[in-house]
């Protein structure tokens, strides 16, 4: 009936919608691909089998986390303790397994307990405190798991883990790590969880407009809840690899991992005030920094200046995003 | 209280009180002139070859169905969309306004719809908000000046409210009346109304009506929008009406009445506004007795029936609203009884109501309604999302589409593109799709709080329709309405609250508009009290 007004402008120009959406998805792969394409020129060695193996491997550890930083993003909050719960809960695996020469499969249940032990609290202290932010109540976890980290090891790293324990970390198939597979299987899972389940829809709405969503019926303390535990379950399963690739606990593991993880979530096109992001685009993310990092590595750039880097590709990447909607809204208007 | 008036003082003050001398002396007869104004947007002309003159000091309606075209004439009025042809003459001069700002500095203003009040500031910081008065010499801000400024200028609106306290205290009516004062002080020439009264009731329409002759006076010019075709006839100087983009034309308010209107309005005569249902009055549905909640309501007692329509009238404030997210369990309770379908249950969450078969179409659309950076699915199932479940958990997506469109063609959501984000949906689709997501989660029980702020004559037809189809279908609904005649031309019965209990029950074929609002007001001071 009403075909002439701007809100409906979309009629017009379906195929439009759908290219912008697709750029849109697009945008941070087509980043990937063009650093790719320069790192290659740039040199020789960046496209070798070999090397690209090594970006997966080294990848790894911030696409677990990364991933479940997305669901915290999604509704609009933050994990600032995936860090430490990684540190503590691979250290706790180091004394049972190495110090109290218990089972290496008790060692990894410890591992990944604590951190959904951890993620649980932080989201208990959310909603049912009504801790007025994530920030805080992550803020808080940081700092207590650190801490315990450091006491229950006396500040010194736990080494010679069992073959097993290492497999995730450690081990390849054919050329191909073990972790990337995983890291592979895990996204697979959590773009199945988000967009097929009722949970994983909650979370998206939640992000998006929560008083919307609990006048509809949805129980947005639960829903949190499920969010920062499986939050801390990730970051405990990074914590498992890392301790496969370096054959080490220690309590310092992790320092800063909370920032590369909402580092690849923005670069994927996470929206910081939540409801918007996608499983992939955070893969993708992920995914830009190492091999940000690996090919300044191999340009023999000095790891303060690939500090400075990164920190350069993170405004770059969502003052792109932010140009991408202003551009849009022009269009629109 | 002492107030110094220094000269500052008195300009502000004469700006509010006194006739404005300049618009007396003004060189033309017409404040602004629109000529052959075109906007396009990508695959749609939202407005084409519209001319119109808005003269000074008078009151000029713009009327047109929703998506007719008029919130994109306002934004190119007042700068936020450029047109792509055509000339404005704002006082014989050729303008073009960029952004809000220049338009604002010759005088032009627009209240929207959705309030632009910051609910965290007080009345007055809102009303000074980017033209705070500082202390001479000091450049601290002068909060006396302001605040004395601020309450004389509401005072002049007939509002009597506590200038320092927090915006968000008010509801919506006084924080509108707070954006007129915002306008007043700013000594605009024309002010741009966009449904000002979709949030009053009764009274305050009065007020503001009131109002809007006294801007007159001054010489304000005022383009007033509004789908209630009464206020529009009982205001307005001439009246415009715009269909698809194109201006059907300019009438004198004597030439003018509602029929004429709404048919060139909508190109067609509308056979009834209010469609009645064919239901038979059954069972209990929602019993409620003595509802308490402190401070805002007390002792509700009333019974819902299956295939019956209740109509809650009252002010805005009178504790309607709240009644509604007390039974539906958003707000706690502090006593009384709920029972459903003859069972007492205990309701502490939206989430047990709707498990008990109770909808609940909020007021806000925007705000509590929608997520409006999701599309039509998402939002149209998010209540009923576990019916689509396979193995508990897993969504069939097949299914959800297959319904999502099923929805879409029964409701006529238009655009029928089901992955449209519900942002860039007009008013009454957006309407649509809320109604889409409770009738998605099979409810039994209807709560539709102002079901048709807003949206336009057809599409509230559509409403009603809807309405009654719930009913006949042996559904049960509360309706929550501002607006009398729609109150009285849905509902079975008439609930009236004011301040917080029920203070009126009339049957709808033998009320008359003045009892209701006896009732609404009765007695009680209400003298713009806020809850």
């Amino acid at each position: 009936m009403n075909a002439s007004t701007p809100e409906v402008q979309g009629h017009g120009g379906t195929q439009k919608t759908q290219f912008r959406q697709l750029i849109k998805k697009m945008g941070s792969l087509i980043g990937l691909i063009g650093l790719s394409l320069i790192l290659t020129f740039a040199s020789p060695y960046f496209l070798t089998m070999d090397n690209i193996m090594n970006v997966a491997r080294q990848s790894a550890i911030n696409s677990l986390i990364a991933i479940g930083m997305l669901l915290a993003i999604l509704t609009a909050g933050i994990d600032l303790s995936v860090g430490s719960i990684l540190a503590l809960s691979t250290v706790m695996m180091g004394i049972v397994v190495v110090k109290m020469g218990m089972s290496p499969i008790i060692g990894v249940a410890v591992c990944l307990g604590i951190g959904i032990l951890l993620g649980w609290v932080n989201g208990m202290m959310l909603t049912k405190m009504s801790l007025p932010h994530p920030f805080i109540s992550t803020l808080g976890t940081m700092n207590v798991a650190r801490g315990l980290a450091l006491i229950v090891t006396a500040a010194s790293p736990i080494s010679n883990f069992p073959a097993s324990i290492q497999f995730l970390g450690a081990a390849f198939i054919g050329p191909i790590p073990v972790s990337f597979i995983l890291v592979l299987v895990v996204y697979a899972a959590f773009h199945i969880f988000l967009n097929y389940t009722t949970v994983g829809r909650y979370i998206y709405a939640v992000g998006g407009n929560p008083e919307a969503t609990r006048l509809s019926g949805i129980s947005i303390d639960k829903v949190l809840i499920i969010v920062y535990t499986i939050s801390g379950l990730m970051a405990a399963l990074g914590g498992l690899v890392l301790v496969g690739r370096v054959n080490s606990a220690y309590p310092l593991a992790g320092l800063g991992y909370e920032f590369d993880a909402i580092a690849a979530c923005i670069i994927g096109g996470a929206s910081f005030m939540g409801g918007e992001g996608t499983v992939w685009g955070t893969l993708i993310g992920s995914m830009i920094m190492a091999v940000l990092r690996n090919g300044l590595n191999l340009l023999s750039v000095s790891a303060e200046m690939q500090t400075v880097a990164i920190g350069i590709v993170i405004i770059l990447a969502v003052y792109i995003d932010v140009l991408r909607h202003k551009a849009a809204a022009r269009f629109k208007a | 209280m002492k107030v110094s008036t220094g000269t500052a003082d008195m300009k502000y003050v004469s700006a509010i009180k006194a006739f404005d001398v300049s618009g007396g002396l003004c060189m033309s007869e017409y404040f602004l002139s629109l000529k052959g104004i075109c906007k396009r947007f990508p695959g749609v002309n939202a407005l084409t070859d519209v001319s119109l003159d808005i003269k000074n000091g008078e009151i000029h309606a713009l009327c047109g169905e929703n998506g007719a075209g008029k919130s994109t004439f306002i934004k190119i009025l007042t700068g936020v969309y450029q047109s792509n042809d055509g000339e404005m003459l704002c006082e014989g001069k050729i303008v073009r306004f960029n952004n809000t700002k220049e338009s604002f500095s010759l005088g032009i203003t627009a209240i929207y719809q959705e309030l632009s009040i910051l609910p965290n500031l007080t009345v007055t910081e809102n009303i000074f908000l980017g033209r705070e008065l500082r202390i001479p010499g000091f450049g601290l801000l002068d909060y006396r000046r302001m605040n004395h400024l601020a309450k004389t200028a509401l005072l002049e609106l007939g509002i009597d409210i506590d200038v320092t306290k927090t915006a968000s205290e008010y509801t919506m009516g006084y924080q509108q009346m707070i954006e007129i004062a915002r306008a007043l002080i700013a000594n605009v020439k024309l002010i741009i109304m966009d449904e000002p009264t979709s949030s009053l009731s009764g009274r305050e329409v009065d007020i503001l009506l009131k109002n809007i002759h006294k801007l007159k006076e001054k010489g304000i010019a005022v383009i007033y929008i509004s789908h209630r075709l009464e206020e529009v006839l009982a205001i307005a100087d001439r009246i415009t009406v715009i269909r698809d983009g194109c201006k059907i034309g300019t009438m004198e308010r004597s030439e003018a009445d509602e029929e004429k209107i709404i048919h060139l309005m909508v190109g067609r005569t509308l056979e009834e506004k209010f469609p009645r249902h064919q239901a038979q009055k059954g069972d209990i549905a929602l019993r409620v007795r003595n509802l308490n909640q402190r401070g805002r309501l007390k002792d509700i007692s009333f019974d819902l029936h299956k295939g019956e329509v209740i109509g809650f009238a009252g002010l805005v404030g009178a504790g309607r609203t709240e009644l509604a997210r007390a039974i539906f369990g958003a707000d706690k309770i502090d006593g009384g009884i709920i029972e459903i379908f003859g069972k007492e249950v205990k309701i502490n969450s939206p989430k047990d109501a709707i498990h008990h078969g109770m909808a609940f179409l909020t007021e806000d659309r925007k705000g509590q309604g929608l997520i409006l950076m999701h599309d039509i699915i998402v939002n149209s199932t998010l209540t009923g999302l576990k019916k689509f479940c396979k193995f508990g958990y897993f969504i069939d997506q097949k299914m959800v589409v297959a319904e999502v469109d099923e929805m879409m063609r029964e409701l006529q959501i238009h655009p029928a593109i089901p992955k449209m984000t519900t942002r860039l949906l007009s008013g009454g689709n957006q309407q649509k799709v809320v109604i889409a997501k409770w009738l998605c989660s099979k409810a039994k029980i209807f709560i539709f709080d102002e079901p048709t702020r807003g949206i336009d004559v057809g599409a509230k037809v559509e409403v009603y329709n809807l309405i009654n189809r719930l009913v006949n279908e042996g559904a049960a609904v509360i309706v929550i309405s501002s607006e009398l005649p729609e109150v009285m031309g849905i509902s079975d019965r008439i609930l009236v609250m004011n301040s917080g209990k029920i203070t009126g029950e009339f049957s709808c074929l033998e009320v008359t508009p003045e009892e209701i609002l006896k009732a609404a007001t009765g007695g009680i001071n209400h003298e713009c009290k806020h809850a």
